[in-house]
């Protein structure tokens, strides 16, 4: 039965129904239990925000807390995953990643391709994202399409605890590396979820409110933030139609497609840095593939090409608003054809 | 007040909590029979008539057009002409839309959970206190809420029990057996831990089935038989339409599957498609429907029939079908039972208890004798 619980819990649940299923599911990550060499209690920590919490005290050690190096258990993680493994990485930030991108893009991504296809890498990388903590530039980026740009990644991004619990238990279960994203500022959101183990299959993109007049793509907060923007707008008389990408690799360009050749007017909205980001992404496809079906230009809304500032002020006018969204909406409503 | 009848947002399904006025149907002082739909409402599952709950004139449209409103909120007032505007004034001054919450209070949790021979079954039970009971199984792949036009109407008379299959919406997913014959006996063994005696039973498609399974197996179980658009009264039935169901993993294929399933395939709503493709994402889903699918229906035959031996158990038989069925071919009703009442509808699919919702409870309240 589906009770309310939040996304936090969500992923605590997907990684305890797998472990219990699965006796090749391990953990990796610093302070998942109680901190690397620690001689206090065994459970204290459960990971930077307590997600992992009380996950030590079913599953034991396998759930294993490293020194703080996460290009060496990252690399551990990869390596067991080729031998048959299915090892969870955790990185506190997505910002740590930058040390392990070769065990990353050269390795993980690689071996199926290298090997001919007769090596497998399940491997899940969970690592935070996002702007809104307060804790500044190295900590706080949504450094997505970076790793969407590597062929033999996948990459989700979820925005609600059904998607969270049905698709990390789809990245586990999954025969390829899947860098699995989590927006630090929804842990808390709670929504329905199944007590039981389900999948949510990637490359599926979920619309999440329809509408006829605009379409909204985007993914991860921005869903929230586009929600608000449309609960606005519906009071204009504009009906804005809402997708969820979630998977980022594989992309759903189909649904995305479908909306705007309803709509015939899109809007991208992306948490990520403005350069070469998921928004660039989608809006060059749509203008490659359904030209002929826009009645105005494609808008985008993404922060400043700026780093994540730590001024709490500035922080909060740099993470695009439900009123940017809103506006934007509008600015591609007055243009093109009526 | 004496000669008004409120027009009210109605409740479809236990989840329902506020619905949409989508048009008006008919006219202030337009005279209105029983059963004439009224106006159009629309939720985010699904959109359907109103219909008039008793004879008379409409005298107020309350509810505008495009309104979102709460379950039982006052859309319209009927009254005879000998009542005066100003009472209607005052009634609708005066009407107050009971709160959800306080009428949940009452009525105790909206599901109920019953163990079943180690299977965690889901169940609604509600209705009239009094009266033998109206059992209403569902089909293939569907859940209790296949019957969220249908259990609030039957339940004004008699009290009314609706239940997940094994492996079915909310229920424990493993079945007792992938036959009709398993599958009946654990509906007799669910009403034995429900402490039920005597039940009439409804079933729709597979549920139809499985009802006339339970009248031949457990004849003092059953009072009487409603079978809407059910299995077991012949030897066809889509199984592309079972397969594909089981097999659809995506919106994108569900829907295209689902659409078979209406008359008007505009009713297949985004939040329908959602919340079938949440029950067949949790494990072992797919393998129980492609199983019990297997079993039942391979080829496009029926492998069990029990509709077909129903006169030896001399038990009252509705037949009901919508003209459009695309699972199961209307033509089965012609194998009832003699003596059944059979209905046919033009203009509804295989959900003809949702596409006809005031027809068929109607035929259901007159056939449990209501």
């Amino acid at each position: 039965m589906a009770r309310k619980i939040s996304i936090k819990q969500a992923i605590n649940e997907a990684i305890d129904q797998e472990m219990s299923r699965d006796p090749s599911v391990i953990m990796l990550g610093e302070d998942i239990v109680g901190g690397a060499g620690g001689e206090g209690e065994m459970d204290a920590w459960g990971g930077v925000l307590g997600v992992t919490k009380g996950l030590y005290a079913k599953h034991g050690d396998r759930l294993l807390d490293t020194p703080l190096s996460e290009s060496a258990y990252v690399g551990a993680a990869i390596g067991a995953a080729s031998c048959g493994m299915r090892p969870i990485a955790e990185l506190m930030f997505i910002d740590f990643m930058g040390v392990c991108f070769d065990q990353i893009f050269n390795q993980a991504a690689k071996f199926k391709y290298m090997f001919g296809g007769k090596a497998e890498t399940p491997v899940v990388i969970r690592a935070m994202v996002g702007a809104g903590f307060r804790a500044a530039a190295q900590h706080s980026q949504m450094l997505t399409p970076i790793f969407t740009h590597i062929p033999g990644l996948k990459v989700v991004c979820p925005s609600t605890p059904y998607d969270t619990k049905g698709m990390l238990i789809q990245a586990i279960r999954d025969n390829d590396p899947v860098i699995f994203c989590e927006h630090k500022n929804l842990y808390a959101l709670e929504g329905d979820v199944p007590e039981g183990s389900y999948t949510v299959p990637f490359g599926e993109a979920n619309v999440v409110r329809e509408g006829k007049h605009v379409s909204i793509v985007t993914y991860g907060l921005m869903v929230h933030r586009s929600l608000e923007a449309a609960a606005t707008l519906a009071k204009e008389g504009v009906e804005v139609e809402i997708v969820d990408l979630r998977s980022l690799s594989p992309l759903d360009m189909d649904t995305v497609l479908d909306s705007v050749t309803k709509t015939g007017r899109l809007v991208c909205v992306d948490e990520a840095s403005p350069r070469c980001n998921i928004a660039t992404d989608i809006s060059a496809q749509v203008a490659m593939q359904a030209f002929g079906a826009l009645k105005a230009q494609i808008e985008m809304v993404s922060p400043p090409h700026v780093p994540v500032p730590f001024s709490p002020t500035l922080e909060d006018l740099y993470i695009p608003s439900a009123a940017q969204i809103a506006d934007a909406v509008r600015r591609t409503l007055a243009k093109g054809k009526q | 007040m004496a000669g008004i009848t409120p027009i009210v947002m109605p409740k479809w399904g236990l989840s329902m909590k506020e619905g949409t006025v989508t048009a008006w149907l008919v006219d202030e002082g337009d005279d209105i029979s029983v059963g004439l739909p009224i106006l159009e409402v629309e939720t985010d599952k699904i959109a359907n008539a109103v219909e008039a709950p008793d004879p008379g004139t409409l005298r107020r449209k309350v509810a505008g057009e495009g309104e979102l409103l709460p379950v039982k909120a006052l859309l319209g007032v009927m009254a005879e002409a000998d009542v005066s505007d100003a009472d209607i004034d005052a009634y609708i001054a005066s009407y107050v839309t009971p709160s959800a919450d306080e009428e949940e209070g009452e009525a105790g949790p909206a599901y109920l959970w019953a163990e079943v021979d180690g299977l965690r079954i889901r169940y609604a039970r509600r209705g009239a206190e009094q009266g033998t009971p109206v059992l209403f199984v569902h089909g293939f792949g569907g859940d209790l809420d296949n019957w969220l036009f249908n259990i609030d109407a039957v339940g004004e008379e008699l009290p009314v029990i609706a239940l997940d299959l094994p492996g079915h919406g909310q229920s424990t997913v493993r079945l007792p057996g992938a036959s009709i014959a398993a599958l009946a006996d654990f509906v007799a063994r669910f009403l034995d831990v429900i402490d039920v005696d005597r039940v009439h039973v409804v079933g729709h498609s597979m549920g139809g089935a499985i009802a006339s399974q339970l009248a031949l197996a457990h004849p003092q179980r059953v009072v009487s038989l409603s079978l809407i658009a059910s299995a077991g009264l012949g030897g066809e039935i889509n199984s592309g339409y079972t397969e594909g169901f089981a097999k659809a993993a995506s919106r994108r294929d569900l829907k295209p599957v689902l659409e078979q399933l209406f008359n008007d395939a505009s009713l297949v709503s985004r939040q329908m498609i959602d919340d079938v493709l949440k029950y067949k994402r949790l494990d072992g889903v797919e393998a129980l429907l492609l199983e019990l699918g297997g079993k039942l229906f391979a080829g496009g035959r029926q492998a069990e029939q029990p509709g077909l031996e129903l006169e030896s158990t001399g038990k009252p038989v509705l037949v009901v079908w919508g003209t459009d069925d695309k699972i199961v071919p209307a033509a089965h009703a012609a194998n009832a039972p003699p003596g059944a009442t059979v209905e046919r509808f033009a203009g509804a699919g295989h959900m003809v208890q949702m596409e006809k919702a005031g027809d068929v409870n109607r035929l259901l309240k007159q056939h449990v004798g209501a």
